[in-house]
């Protein structure tokens, strides 16, 4: 195990998590099922009004791609927890937040990167003007890693709670607050003819912070979970 | 004065002397806050835009002056009880977050009962008042993790983690609800200069919050002090104690 590097493991880990959830399909493909149906349900709520669902479209597409990527967490560390194979993970001379890491992605490849297929036809749904898909799918791409990865420290304290799914969402949902914001934000500007640029930058730069900062604390909270 | 703070640290020591700092501080508590709300309602003169509404501020701004003070202390204090192993950091961090948001709801509702005659709605969404609201939902996580998690020593850990976090988050949450506000209205919000405050109404003001923050350390001593007999409940020191009385 010691002679394996870092970079092996780390890919191995994440090979491994993806074929974890190859082998139950149907299981990976729930978040986006979820998604596209939390979004088609917004204008039974409200209207059918075309001009009020493109002005709402941006931060329902958000917060349901939010809500999303929120139910879907547990499953990052939830089915290794109980089985033990996390504590065999952490006992690995590795650096436990590099591991986080491989399994944060992972779970973005599965959960993450399927919204951002079926978002565009949610944009249609809601008569999103074709000028902002791309910033919509920009967004999606640089948003969704930032909800896996903040989300990552979320479940890590909670997965060893019988309840945690409820305090996940009360831990999480709060720092999902600038994302939101960014994400919604640009392409709302882009609706409206503007350059979404600043906000790209700004959830560009959110999601450095995010990669830099978020496995460590996971990895932290992983350990007092186990413990 | 090393030796002092070591002292303090443990458990025993902390209980004895905060028994005896206690009086003080209610003492010092009862003189700030009269003469604040003294000062602030009845001797400060009426606001020429505002009229007698404005008084609120002498509530509100301390309040939410002490809500994001008081999340920096339980940040702080968790993290040494993290580092340090100190059982009297994770006291502090936990009986502080009840305080917290406690003084977080005063703002969110001293903030809407002034907006009332102000902006002539109950809730807007305003930079200042939407991060105080998320601040208030940190400080709920912060206090359902801690009574969910069975064993209070890891319980103390899980929200010096979590509360690390959000303090990273809080300056993020921030500017990033203000960016957001200004985009989507311009700044209707009166905002009070700063500098062109008066004398007459700013002394009051930082009297009230002088008192909030006495308050603070009332609230925290008695709930630390709780929670330190709770914790300890099993050692010789609460027995002898306990013996006494």
């Amino acid at each position: 195990m010691s002679s394996l590097s870092l970079t092996k493991a780390f890919v191995t880990l994440l090979r491994r998590d993806l074929l974890l959830v190859m082998r139950r399909r149907s299981e990976a493909v729930n978040p986006v099922l979820f998604f596209i149906i939390v979004t088609s349900l917004f204008p039974f709520g409200t209207s059918s009004d075309t001009a009020l669902l493109q002005q709402i479209a941006p931060g329902i597409v958000w917060v349901a791609a939010l809500l999303a990527a929120m139910l879907s967490l547990d499953a990052i560390f939830r089915s290794d927890f109980e089985d033990g194979s996390l504590e065999q993970l952490m006992l690995s001379p590795h650096p436990a937040s590099v591991l986080v890491l491989a399994k944060v992605m992972a779970h973005w490849l599965v959960t993450g990167v399927p919204l951002l297929i079926a978002a565009p036809f949610m944009a249609l749904l809601y008569g999103l003007p074709s000028e902002a898909l791309p910033t919509l799918l920009i967004s999606l791409l640089i948003g969704t890693p930032v909800l896996s990865l903040v989300g990552s420290v979320g479940v890590a304290l909670t997965v060893a709670l019988r309840q945690g799914g409820v305090i996940l969402s009360l831990l999480v949902l709060p720092l999902y607050v600038p994302v939101l914001i960014f994400g919604s934000g640009a392409v709302e500007l882009a609706v409206q003819g503007f350059s979404p640029a600043a906000n790209l930058y700004m959830l560009s730069a959110i999601l450095a912070l995010a990669v830099v900062f978020t496995p460590w604390p996971a990895s932290a909270a992983l350990r007092l979970s186990l413990s | 004065m090393m030796r002092f703070i070591h002292q303090l640290a443990s458990p025993p020591y902390f209980y004895h002397f905060s028994g005896k700092v206690l009086p003080w501080f209610l003492g010092l508590f009862l003189v700030f806050l009269s003469y604040g709300l003294y000062g602030g309602l009845v001797l400060a003169p009426t606001d020429y835009q505002q009229g007698e509404s404005y008084r609120i501020i002498y509530i509100h701004v301390p309040a939410a002056w002490m809500s994001l003070f008081i999340y920096m202390v339980m940040a702080i204090s968790g993290a040494i009880g993290l580092i340090w192993h100190i059982k009297l950091a994770d006291v502090v961090a936990i009986s502080s977050a009840p305080i917290g948001a406690m003084f977080t709801l005063l703002a969110l509702v001293t903030g809407s009962i002034w907006g009332k005659p102000m902006w002539g709605t109950w809730w807007e969404w305003e930079a200042r008042l939407t991060s105080e609201l998320v601040l208030l939902f940190l400080y709920l996580g912060v206090i359902a993790l801690y009574n969910a998690v069975e064993d209070k020593r890891t319980a103390s850990r899980a929200i010096a983690i979590l509360a690390l976090v959000g303090v990273v988050n809080i300056p993020i949450i921030h500017y990033s609800v203000e960016w957001w506000n200004t985009l989507h209205q311009g700044p209707t919000v009166t905002k009070f200069d700063k500098p062109s405050i008066h004398l007459s109404m700013l002394l009051p003001l930082l009297s009230m919050a002088v008192a909030f923050k006495v308050y603070y350390g009332i609230g925290l001593l008695v709930r630390a002090r709780n929670e330190l007999l709770q914790r300890e409940r099993n050692t010789g020191w609460v027995r002898e104690l306990l013996h006494d009385e």
